[in-house]
């Protein structure tokens, strides 16, 4: 780590202006940037503290919920409203990471986490467009089992590592930005880039532009709702798959459906052609697996993670097939 | 603002890369706490900031000032061990002690969660305000330490006697 220089944001627009110039970084819980910075893929020349803004939860007017950025992993989990009416977060958040980590995450740092590829922590011995663009990639000849399968380019094949976020994604989570030129909001599903000529360019957002807040529409739809997270050991892992999912039948049928999935694709990847396949279909798994195929036609494998498109294909059928059960209990 | 260290107050590192394990371990010499993997894998650096159990490897010590850090040194009261200790000696819960002052503070941590009714991966309804430690429940909170010597049917079992009862 280079040497760097240290401050307290007291507000967001604070925060702005502390970050302008240089190469400043907003730190949250640190539990991804300071990993980073030990290996020299992030080396940044400021830090610009911003757990001590709004880590609120709180009802909106139309009877959604309003996160701050700041509020820890382990506190949206927690959340009695989250519980109740948006189980799947909860459910993800707590599919991620280890207690320790979601105790420091916060909410706005999960969004800009880094992809967990080897090749792009390796700084001493592998190429890396998204560390150093124009490099190479390592990655797709390499051993890339846990890679995507969906959305990459020839230039990049990371993942997006977030649980959380694939939660966020079939909520319709809009994402609430400050910057320099005033605020915006801004659709979760928008936030993300993918990667086609530019992977070292992740997101939307504008030089120094700070997420402060994460809204969730209100949803009767996210009552009925789960996450399946599919991975090598059945705790403190990265997923190979999930999927997160709510569902709400009218009699035999599908009446409408949100479905996104994680570990597979450069971004959360909300599953829009599963949904259009599911909408009025027969809630059988049939259908499921039908629409399934549907999301992932356009899958493009590598040598060393195939598995992940059957994977992706059942695992999404087995948890809507769970909901279907629950809904008929 | 000081940071305090088991009761004590301690002037903040001027170097804001000095990450809070390296802190206690390097200008306090408090050893107790270990640095296993430095990257947040293994658990063996856990530290109770305000009671809530974090990983001191990836924590910045500057951005903790004002707060309030138990190591496992902060346990024991005056000669007596915490009754985590005695349970971790009375059932083997180690062999080569690397990771066992994390997986004590961890215990501290999570029994204060499952107090207050924080959900894991495995618990089945998430209304429910109160959860059982049962097995299922203790390795699922554990799973941020490792320990490699192979002790964990010993450290489960010690974690249950103080905080579960003998359903773990």
């Amino acid at each position: 780590m280079i040497e760097l220089a240290y401050s307290r944001a007291t507000d967001a627009a604070d925060a702005i202006r502390r970050a302008e110039g240089g190469n400043a970084k907003y730190l949250g819980g640190g539990t991804n940037l300071v990993d980073l910075m030990r290996e020299t893929v992030e080396v940044p020349s400021a830090l610009v503290d911003v757990t001590g803004l709004s880590a609120e939860i709180g009802e909106t007017d139309d009877g959604g919920l309003m996160i701050g950025a700041a509020a820890r992993n382990t506190a949206v989990a927690e959340h009695p409203a989250v519980r109740a009416r948006y189980p799947m977060l909860t459910r993800a958040i707590v599919a991620g990471a280890s207690a320790q980590i979601r105790n420091m995450a916060t909410v706005g740092g999960n969004l800009l986490q880094r992809t967990r590829c080897t090749y792009f922590y390796d700084t001493d011995g592998s190429r890396c467009n998204k560390r150093s663009p124009g490099e190479g990639c390592d990655a797709i000849e390499g051993f890339n089992r846990i890679h995507a399968i969906l959305g990459t380019s020839p230039h990049c094949v990371a993942t997006h590592p977030s649980d959380m976020c694939v939660a966020l994604a079939a909520l319709d989570a809009i994402v609430h930005l400050r910057g320099a030129s005033g605020e915006r909001t801004i659709a979760l599903t928008d936030l993300y880039r993918l990667p086609e000529d530019h992977p070292d360019i992740e997101t939307v957002l504008e030089s120094g532009e700070l997420i402060t807040a994460v809204e969730l529409p209100p949803s009767e739809l996210a009552a009925h709702s789960t996450y399946r997270k599919v991975r090598d050991r059945a705790s403190y892992a990265f997923a190979l798959v999930s999927v997160a999912a709510a569902l709400e039948l009218d009699g035999d049928s599908v009446a409408d459906v949100r479905l996104a999935l994680g570990g597979v694709a450069p971004k959360p990847w909300r599953a829009w052609r599963a949904e259009e396949a599911l909408r009025g279909s027969p809630a059988t798994e049939e259908s499921f697996l039908e629409a399934a195929e549907a999301e992932l036609a356009e899958a493009r494998p590598l040598a060393g993670n195939a598995f992940k498109v059957d994977l992706a294909r059942r695992t999404l059928a087995a948890v809507l097939q769970t909901l279907t059960e629950g809904a008929r209990r | 603002m000081p940071i305090i260290i088991n009761g004590r107050e301690e002037p903040v590192p001027a170097d804001a890369r000095v990450s809070l394990l390296d802190f206690v371990r390097e200008q306090l010499e408090l050893f107790g706490t270990k640095k296993g993997c430095n990257q947040g894998a293994c658990g063996a650096c856990t530290v109770l900031v305000d009671g809530e159990r974090i990983l001191s490897c990836l924590a910045l010590a500057v951005q903790y000032d004002g707060r309030e850090v138990t190591t496992i040194e902060g346990l024991a009261s005056g000669g007596a061990l915490h009754p985590l200790q005695q349970a971790f000696i009375d059932h083997d819960g180690f062999q080569c002690g690397y990771c066992t002052p994390g997986q004590i503070c961890s215990a501290v941590g999570m029994a204060e969660e499952v107090a207050r009714g924080v959900p894991s991966h495995v618990t089945v309804e998430l209304d429910a305000m109160e959860i059982a430690l049962d097995h299922d429940e203790l390795r699922e909170r554990m799973s941020g330490n490792l320990c490699r010597c192979g002790a964990h049917n010993g450290i489960v079992d010690a974690i249950a006697e103080v905080y579960a009862g003998a359903g773990a």
